[in-house]
């Protein structure tokens, strides 16, 4: 469904991204998880189609998102729901028009029709009776659900997810969580969420890549990477401040 | 201790030597060119802010042609715009006419030529004073909104929620708001033109203009080219209003300090473009005209 070839990102000389490989089946939810400024949210937007790769390329359904034209790359994004480490809602707007506003524009629907999309979806996410408030008056946990709700409001087959419990507190977390697994198996979306959290992968995961230093150092099962070898994972996973990670910022 | 063990820290002072004197060429050098590498830095900046503002301009164009335009966000940036600016545009025309009269008229009065205060101080409105105050105090009130706004979308990631639903932010924000300068500019200009020749009429009255001549040298000389070209004009500026903001806004990084740094930055360019753009437009609509005098 997705795959990373060899994929490369540079703001100048600096590599957020070297030499990238992965790939992503249908249905499944990969988890990439590494330290702060690892390059996690640059890969993640180089899925989505939001920059464009130094090199190598990046595949979506057959598309390699590296050659293709802005243009071209809207028909790839219909069918990717972002869903953002702030939430990213539109602050001059309610929460319905947030939800509404890509059915607005990329679907010939009635206003009554696109009423009924808005709250199946909000209620999907276990927010109903908000449509009317404005982002700036829910709280942090309940503007990343609004944002989960505006990213399947177009029944995307990809839903990509940008540390959805950063900055949460861990019930908040965990029921987060509960509704990327919940969106995975009910609507059978492929998944691929971004975090440092490690009770929020271990929840949502089925596949673990590690990337540090903008290069992937670790893929594989949840188990296989729970039980490597690896000392960068290890020190990842156990959290030690003594290890191959040494923080120099 | 042999010959060369006693040579040793000799040759290591030589080379420190000779390493400071390294730095200190280096140094040297850098201070000597520091001047020309701002220069370079600074032009390096203007032509990449020109490049992408010509480049935003005729991304915008590409949407306005399609006609693939978000009429009810445009008329919500007119109002904001234009019917928002109003009251300050014209409070700033109206006592800008009135000082321009001021001098004018204490000035012809004592020169005999009390009849010219009215087309002095018509032309002067209708062909600079409107629009170019007018395109500043927009630029300052509205460019600055624009940058702030789209700059403050930038950092929390909204322009990147617009492109992942599948909309391009030059379509959704910067077309409706250039078409809405566009459209606003002449307008709030044309009432600003009024209002400051009102304003102008009644202090040369109080300063011993008569009135009757004041509107009969209007009438003489202020002519319908005059007041279109200083409409026109304004078209222009709407355009770098909008642009300017918007590119500011798109290009904002680091968070609140980036989005005031934009903020500033939009206005000041905004204010000098239009400075100089003025004189180039008031050069090719008027150099070559003596409706004056």
């Amino acid at each position: 469904m997705i795959s990373a070839v060899n994929l490369s990102y540079a703001v100048g000389k600096n590599f957020i991204l070297d030499g990238v490989n992965l790939t992503v089946e249908k249905g499944e939810s990969l988890a990439i998880m590494g330290m702060s400024g690892a390059g996690k949210s640059t890969l993640l937007k180089c899925m989505g189609g939001l920059l464009r790769p130094t090199s190598g390329s990046v595949i979506v359904d057959g598309i390699d998102l590296a050659q293709t034209s802005e243009g071209d790359l809207n028909l790839v994004r219909i069918k990717i729901g972002m869903v953002f480490q702030y939430a990213a809602l539109f602050d001059s707007m309610t929460v319905y028009e947030n939800v509404a506003f890509g059915l607005r524009r990329h679907r010939h629907l009635t206003e009554k029709e696109i009423a009924r999309v808005v709250r199946e979806k909000l209620a999907m996410v276990g927010l109903p009776h908000t449509e009317n408030m404005m982002p700036s008056e829910l709280s942090g946990g309940m503007q990343k659900r609004v944002g989960l709700a505006r990213a399947l409001a177009l029944d995307p087959e990809i839903v990509l997810y940008d540390e959805p419990t950063a900055g949460l507190d861990p019930i908040t977390s965990a029921v987060i969580a509960e509704l990327i697994v919940k969106t995975r198996d009910q609507l059978g979306v492929t998944s691929v969420v971004v975090s440092h959290d490690l009770a929020t992968i271990r929840r949502v995961a089925k596949r673990i890549a590690m990337l540090h230093d903008g290069k992937i150092v670790a893929m594989g099962s949840t188990k296989e990477i729970e039980s490597t070898l690896n000392p960068i994972v290890r020190q990842f996973l156990t959290g030690s401040a003594f290890g191959p990670i040494q923080i120099t910022r | 201790m042999s010959r060369a063990d006693r040579c040793q820290p000799d040759n290591n002072t030589q080379r420190a030597s000779s390493d400071n004197s390294g730095r200190i060429q280096e140094h040297i050098a850098s201070v000597a060119l520091a001047p020309g590498n701002a220069v370079m830095r600074s032009l390096d900046q203007f032509f990449e802010f020109l490049g992408e503002s010509f480049l935003l301009v005729l991304r915008t164009c590409s949407f306005i042609f399609r006609l693939d335009v978000d009429l009810r966000e445009m008329l919500r940036q007119m109002a904001i715009i234009g019917v928002a600016s109003l009251p300050i545009v014209v409070v700033t025309v109206v006592f800008s006419g009135a000082v321009l009269s001021l001098y004018m008229s204490q000035l012809v009065v004592k020169w005999g030529v009390g009849g010219y205060t009215g087309a002095a101080v018509g032309l002067s409105i209708a062909r600079e004073l409107g629009p170019v105050v007018t395109a500043v105090v927009v630029a300052a009130r509205a460019g600055s909104a624009i940058a702030a706004e789209i700059g403050t979308m930038q950092v929390t990631e909204q322009i990147d929620a617009l492109r992942a639903l599948a909309v391009s932010p030059v379509q959704y924000l910067v077309v409706p708001r250039l078409l809405a300068s566009i459209v606003m500019l002449p307008i709030l200009t044309l009432i600003a033109d009024i209002t400051g020749v009102i304003a102008g009429y009644g202090v040369a009255v109080v300063n011993g203009v008569a009135g009757e001549s004041f509107i009969s040298s209007l009438k003489m000389q202020l002519t319908t080219y005059d007041v279109t070209m200083g409409l026109i004009k304004t078209l222009f500026f709407g355009a770098v209003v909008a642009t300017v903001g918007s590119q500011q806004g798109l290009r904002t990084s680091g968070g609140a300090t980036g989005v005031g740094r934009s903020t500033t930055s939009a206005v000041v360019k905004s204010i000098v473009i239009i400075y100089i753009l003025n004189f180039f437009l008031a050069y090719v609509m008027f150099g070559g005209k003596t409706a004056f005098l």
